[in-house]
């Protein structure tokens, strides 16, 4: 047992975790049809199927109940708070099931020449909102007001201390549905992790009808002709938003140090950490020079970086594997799309960066604030 | 007329009844029962008839209108919350404390704290759903970036409600949030590029100047900033959420309904 947690304890570790993730996510949600096919020979589209479904819910119900049993694993997990996220990640398990279920049965109908589940001859399929409609909906309020008062009797709101501004409690952590974004606070500044990636994530959002314009594919799951723009949006909400609040709600403990989940919080446990600029890996480390005086000089290493990302990748990509997708989307939906996505691959690449040589900060400029 | 009619049939087919609900009777006909939908506000949010996969749960799963009715039962209790908690710092605590103690039925409090909650993640499971059914295409392109506004509003709601109990969870799980507006770039006082916005020796964007300062009305978390939350958590964000809500779903009908195969 105990060798059970440690290893769950080890491998939860997020530069583990994140790894195994980033490893296993292209084939199970598969970008590209080379992918496609080996997710097909390795039989993966079974875990969308009834009993897919049954293991993946009995796997995740069974190490809750065994975690319950864990003093520390159940002290986190039962503070009224993250319990919505429990069932939050149920949820996720079942209704990725359920899109990807109906994708891939749509999918298997395409391919045999058939019309899709949701196809319908209209106007003759049309249905009446009365009584067809409204009897779906009035179960649906009443069985979910009944969920809500059992939820409400058996679970009491949180009521702490008394707000006490002088007295910080560790780890202070931001509601759960922000956790994301607070963990990638280890990583960027908060004007970067708090400010301009939430905003560009809302933009993002918006962003997608106008760059994914394809009007086909509308109106039924299907996967198999959306590859890119399902995977990269499961991407982005599945691992990016939800695995890292995950991770921050359940794996963050004191002075935000990763703790696995049968792991005591010990707010006394000291994290020795020396993390260096880009500019001191290059001037001090490599060239052995020192820091130069000029701002603009000794920032240069990461400007020149930054601006290769942003400026040189995407013109670099246009002309090569991407040359499809420019032909396709123009100039300025391309040059949105491979930006964002640049700022996307940007989350996963600092923390690799941070894990693999303690870099702190690409630009630091800590003169105007602005480290990167 | 010769059959016996029930008690419910009587009482439908009476005069109170039909003024109320135009047609009278219990809709059996087809004609009668798309009546009932045009003649009623709040049914006729729907169209009168929809093609048969869109009654289906497995489709739209009802996010979007768990999410709806979600936002009503939060209203509701949160209306009743209003009746006994005073948004200063020397009573909000203590109201916390009295409304689970003290108000028979005490659960107002856990509705609307679990209800939020599960708002926030309907809406984010209505969201999947739109797109793994590539709903947000052409035309439905723009109720697409209403329906992210509606999220970015549902996460404020239940952002300046956390505060409220003003108890330790409250007001640092705020000051986390908060303190990000002060690194807002260019308006924030510890944001990049705000020292640029100065003439001179003088800087427009100071503690007592920026985003942050705007935000919670003052230079620390205190009675303003629990005012402030209070308000916009009360009036000014349910209020702004109900307009777009109304867009959201004008835009549902006039993109011709919920989505289907082409
Ligand atoms: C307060 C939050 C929201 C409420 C109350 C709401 C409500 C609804 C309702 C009742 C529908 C009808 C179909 C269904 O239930 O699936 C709908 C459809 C739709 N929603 Fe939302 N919604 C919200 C947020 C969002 C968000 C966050 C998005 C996407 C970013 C979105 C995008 C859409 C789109 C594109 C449709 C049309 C779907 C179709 O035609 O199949 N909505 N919404």
């Amino acid at each position: 047992m105990e060798s059970f947690k440690s290893v769950i304890n080890y491998i939860s570790n997020p530069t583990i975790l994140v790894t195994a993730v980033l490893l296993i996510f292209p084939f199970i949600f598969p970008p590209t049809e080379w992918f496609y096919k080996i997710n097909k020979r390795l039989r993966l589209d079974k875990l969308w199927t009834g009993k897919g479904l049954l293991v993946m819910t009995v796997v995740t119900i069974s190490f809750f109940i065994f975690g319950l049993g864990d003093y520390n694993f159940k002290s986190i997990v039962l503070k009224p708070d993250n319990v919505p996220i429990s069932g939050l990640i149920l949820l996720l398990i079942f209704f990725t099931w359920l899109s990807m279920s109906q994708a891939y049965k749509n999918d298997a109908l395409v391919e045999k020449g058939k019309s899709v589940d949701e196809y319908y001859d209209a106007p003759n399929d049309k249905v009446l909102v009365w009584p067809d409609l409204v009897y779906v909906e009035l179960i649906s309020l009443i069985l979910f007001s009944a969920f809500m008062l059992i939820w409400s009797i058996g679970l009491p709101a949180p009521l702490e201390q008394p707000a006490n501004p002088a007295e910080s409690p560790n780890p202070a952590k931001a509601p759960w549905y922000f956790l994301g974004l607070q963990e990638m606070l280890v990583y960027f500044d908060p004007w970067y992790a708090g400010v301009v990636l939430p905003t560009f994530i809302i933009v993002g959002l918006m962003a997608i009808p106008y760059i994914d314009s394809d009007p086909n594919g509308s109106g039924y799951y299907s996967y198999k002709d959306r590859k890119l723009s399902v995977s990269i949006y499961l991407f982005g909400w599945l691992i990016l938003w939800n695995v890292l609040i995950v991770i921050g709600t359940f794996l963050r403990g004191p002075n935000w140090g990763f703790f696995g989940p049968f792991e005591y919080w010990d707010s006394h446990r000291l994290e020795a950490l020396t993390n260096v600029n880009l500019s001191e890996f290059v001037y001090v480390k490599w060239l052995e020079i020192g820091l130069p005086q000029s701002i603009l000089l000794r920032e240069a290493p990461g400007l020149i970086l930054v601006f290769i990302f942003i400026g040189v990748l995407p013109v670099l990509l246009a002309k090569t594997i991407l040359k499809k997708y420019y032909e396709d989307l123009g100039p300025s939906r391309y040059s949105i799309f491979v930006v964002l996505m640049i700022f996307g691959a940007l989350l996963p690449l600092k923390m690799y960066l941070r894990w693999l040589f303690n870099l702190k900060y690409l630009i630091s400029i800590p003169e105007y604030f602005f480290n990167f | 007329m010769s059959e016996k009619k029930s008690l419910f049939e009587k009482l439908a087919s009476g005069q109170i009844w039909t003024s109320i609900f135009r047609g009278g009777g219990v809709p059996r006909s087809r004609r009668q029962r798309m009546m009932v939908v045009l003649n009623s506000v709040f049914l006729h949010l729907h169209p009168v008839r929809l093609p048969k996969h869109a009654v289906k749960l497995k489709f739209t799963w009802c996010m979007g209108g768990l999410s709806f009715f979600i936002f009503l039962i939060l209203t509701i209790s949160g209306i009743l919350l209003m009746f006994y908690y005073r948004p200063t710092i020397e009573y909000a605590y203590t109201d916390m404390m009295d409304l689970t103690e003290q108000v028979p039925f005490g659960i107002m409090r856990e509705i609307h704290r679990w209800g939020a909650h599960a708002m926030v993640i309907t809406v984010w499971l209505h969201m999947f759903r739109v797109f793994m059914t590539g709903s947000y295409k052409p035309p439905r392109e723009f109720n697409w970036a209403i329906g992210v506004i509606l999220l970015v509003l549902t996460l404020l709601l239940s952002f300046t409600g956390y505060l409220l109990p003003w108890d330790q969870l409250a007001i640092w799980a705020i000051a986390v949030g908060s303190n990000m507006a002060g690194a807002t770039p260019f308006l924030g006082a510890e944001g990049p590029g705000s020292a640029l916005l100065a003439i001179g020796d003088i800087n427009f964007i100071t503690k007592v100047s920026d985003a942050r300062f705007g935000l919670i009305g003052g230079r620390f978390l205190g009675e303003a900033t629990l005012l402030r939350f209070y308000v916009l958590h009360c009036i000014g964000l349910p209020f702004i959420i109900m307009i777009f809500m109304a867009v959201h779903f004008w835009r549902i009908r006039k993109d011709g309904g919920i989505s289907t195969p082409v």
